[in-house]
């Protein structure tokens, strides 16, 4: 029996609750469809939530990257670790913002995590897994009141993205230690970072290194095989596996090239456009974390992710005995988080308030 | 017939001309012969470039094993260190004779992988540094040996330090690996794979670094200023040189088409990267530092780096370091042993005086005083 087996989402209205269910012969149009409608204006009153987490060495353009993905200055001033030393520990450093396009508005929470593999001595991951079980912890919280709130704030990291060096050889003893971990808790999505230091030959062999190495250490990165359900799904998803990790670039300066308007680098020997697919994979990841498989990200995070959490602290509370973050699920008592843990979290400036959004 | 001149020393120059200018071409006639041996290390992260740039740098392939497309190939052997989490760091020196017009060059390269891979980097340079260490003892114990005719040199003349261009300067590991071995070799700092940059990000990233390295008082190798009575082209040359460290450079061995000619580079969709186009990198200044400067970089590694070990290690007396720490724990257990012996030897000695004791009083009490 599968343990991660998916429960239907709330949001997937699309498809019968039980599939032994006998359709139903109709005579005439009822307007069922209308349905689909009211969801979209509901939808787009409430807003989405979208919370991504970058993590990767300094300098491997991760800021960037973010940049370019919402085209917009989501690090509003110069962006953690760009000017400034490197930071003596891992510290993790989250913003908010709220974008808006046709009328959908997103509320975005980027955090990122200056300090990641900086160190001479690298083995404390503690504090990004730490931050991640630290959101979980918070919703449950949220969802075991008695009057619960009548929409529980989300702040579920939906997707980590892990930058890989651009070495050409393969993954390092760090980035396979922490995959396995992180695969664990959250969608990770594997990106080659700094692309543009790589040929396309260099490319696709690291690339196919890389794959190797993700699946002799049994890391389960997003799009995973056991979430496929229909055969559109697994055509969609095995596409995007055989790419898995994109070769990204990122840039925020323009440049003219043949008389149009481009993000890119400029260098001497040529200009390396972002979104040109002959030049680098950004649209893949754009199309991936955005335009097809955003609502996809939140509900593995909700269904899956979220709910072997949640089995685990509910077991943990009523058998252990209480270790770190324990919680008194106790009704009498309502739950305090005693968080010990050694890090800090700072949120930016544009923390939007519930009442706002 | 009548004067028989004997053989003698005409002299076929002016008067006042003893002839000691000549004594360079002797020295030069002589070196040709002999040869020239420099040892060269390169340190850094994997996947940095390092064996592409010195195959590049010295036009052969010091690495025939591996079959490298650029550089992603894989030394099979390196996929078998990289199964493991903990890794050490380990000390390849590969030797290869050059021959150019006549001049023989016994090039050593010293590859470190490993250095810089695994989680915790703590004990990554103690296997450097105790290499370091071990050619100069040798030199040391060869030169103070009774046979001094073939002593052959195998220190280390100069050390490339590969910087990641992906990073914003100076990594903490970069800082303590140079802290830790610039009293030991020349420190020639390099920025690989700098076709990842663009020329500003090139500049800041340059001045970063040199500003890191001034800041924590790390001694790199400085070109020696030409002398006043060399031509300006070298004056110019060597300004240029100097104002360019640390060199960001580009390797490659594969050929490509570009402009109508072939030229060592890298061939990308958005344009060819030359190698040895002063414009895109500076792999031409560092090869024409290391070719013009190899007899210096053997001078200060003789005059400064072996000197400093070699008062060092006399001061000590002959012991190395890791035999003291070694002694003081011998010194301790002796000493420890000894106690235990002197104290069986007191147990004894009191055991002895009871029977004599027991025996005196068995006596009749002839022995009226306890010990």
């Amino acid at each position: 029996m599968d343990p991660l087996r998916r429960s239907p989402s709330p949001c997937s209205s699309s498809r019968p609750s039980s599939p032994s269910t006998p359709a139903c012969e109709m005579f005439g149009p009822i307007g069922i469809e209308a349905v689909l409608g009211q969801l979209k204006i509901k939808a787009m009153k409430m807003g989405f939530e979208f919370n991504i987490m970058v993590v990767g060495q300094s300098g491997l353009g991760k800021s960037t990257m973010v940049n370019t993905l919402f085209k917009s200055k989501v690090w509003k001033s110069n962006p953690p670790g760009l000017g400034l030393p490197t930071p003596q520990t891992l510290q993790l450093h989250s913003v908010t913002h709220v974008i808006e396009e046709k009328g959908v508005k997103l509320k975005l929470t980027v955090t990122d995590t200056p300090g990641f593999g900086d160190q001479i001595n690298n083995d404390n991951w503690d504090p990004i897994l730490g931050y991640i079980n630290e959101q979980y912890e918070r919703y449950l919280q949220e969802e075991i009141l008695i009057t619960r709130r009548h929409h529980i704030p989300d702040t579920r990291v939906h997707c980590c993205v892990y930058f890989v060096p651009p070495t050409g050889h393969c993954l390092r003893p760090l980035d396979i230690e922490f995959l396995q971990r992180l695969c664990r808790t959250v969608n990770v999505v594997p990106v080659i970072a700094r692309a543009d230091s790589l040929t396309m030959e260099e490319r696709e062999a690291f690339r196919h290194r890389i794959q190797k190495n993700l699946r002799t250490h049994c890391i389960d990165v997003y799009p995973q095989k056991c979430f496929d359900e229909d055969i559109n799904d697994k055509i969609l998803n095995s596409k995007l596996r055989d790419r898995i990790p994109f070769a990204v670039v990122g840039a925020d300066r323009e440049h003219l090239v043949n008389g149009r308007c481009v993000l890119g680098r400029k260098t001497k020997w040529g200009i390396i456009e972002v979104e040109n697919m002959a030049h680098c994979e950004f649209p893949l990841l754009r199309d991936l974390l955005i335009r097809s498989h955003l609502q996809d990200l939140k509900d593995i995070t909700h269904n899956v992710h979220y709910e072997n959490y949640r089995v685990i602290r509910l077991n943990e509370s009523h058998l252990l005995p209480r270790g770190p973050g324990w919680v008194n699920l106790d009704p009498a008592s309502p739950g305090q988080l005693t968080s010990r843990r050694p890090f800090k979290v700072c949120r930016g400036a544009h923390d939007v308030s519930e009442d706002e959004f | 017939m009548s004067k028989q001149q004997p053989a003698q020393f005409i002299n076929p120059e002016t008067p006042g001309y003893v002839g000691f200018a000549n004594l360079p071409n002797q020295v030069h006639r002589k070196s040709v012969k002999k040869g020239f041996e420099f040892t060269l290390m390169v340190v850094g992260e994997s996947g940095l470039g390092k064996s592409t740039l010195i195959n590049s740098l010295f036009l052969t392939d010091l690495y025939p094993e591996r079959v490298i497309p650029g550089a992603a190939a894989l030394n099979t052997r390196k996929t078998l260190i990289w199964e493991k989490i903990e890794r050490t760091v380990q000390i390849e020196a590969s030797t290869v004779e050059i021959e150019e017009r006549g001049v023989k060059l016994r090039l050593t390269v010293v590859d470190t992988p490993g250095y810089g891979d695994a989680i915790n980097c703590r004990d990554c340079f103690k296997t450097i540094i105790s290499y370091i260490d071990e050619q100069f003892e040798r030199y040391l114990h060869d030169e103070s040996g009774l046979n001094r005719r073939h002593i052959v040199d195998n220190r280390v003349h100069c050390c490339f330090y590969f910087i990641s261009p992906f990073g914003h300067g100076l990594k903490p590991l970069d800082v303590a690996f140079m802290k830790a071995i610039h009293n030991k070799v020349n420190i020639v700092p390099v920025i690989a794979k700098a076709d990842t940059l663009t020329l500003k990000e090139r500049e800041r990233l340059k001045k970063r670094i040199l500003d890191e390295i001034e800041e924590h008082n790390i001694k790199i190798y400085h070109l020696p200023d030409a002398e006043s009575d060399e031509d300006e082209d070298f004056k110019e040359q060597t300004r240029l040189l100097k104002a360019s460290i640390p060199f960001s450079v580009v390797g490659s061995n594969q050929l490509i088409e570009a402009k109508g000619k072939k030229v060592r580079g890298r061939l990308y969709p958005w344009g060819v990267v030359e190698v040895e186009n002063p414009e895109h990198n500076d792999f031409l200044k560092l090869r024409t530092m290391l070719i013009t400067h190899m007899q210096d970089l053997q001078e200060v590694t003789q005059d400064l780096h072996y000197e400093n070990f070699r008062s060092e290690r006399l001061k000590r007396g002959g012991r190395k370091v890791e035999n003291e720490d070694m002694n003081k724990d011998q010194i301790l257990l002796e000493k420890e042993a000894e106690l235990r012996r002197m104290q069986e030897m007191i147990a004894r000695m009191q055991a002895q005086m009871q029977l004599q004791l027991q025996g005196g009083d068995g006596d009749g009490g002839a022995l009226g005083h306890h010990v």
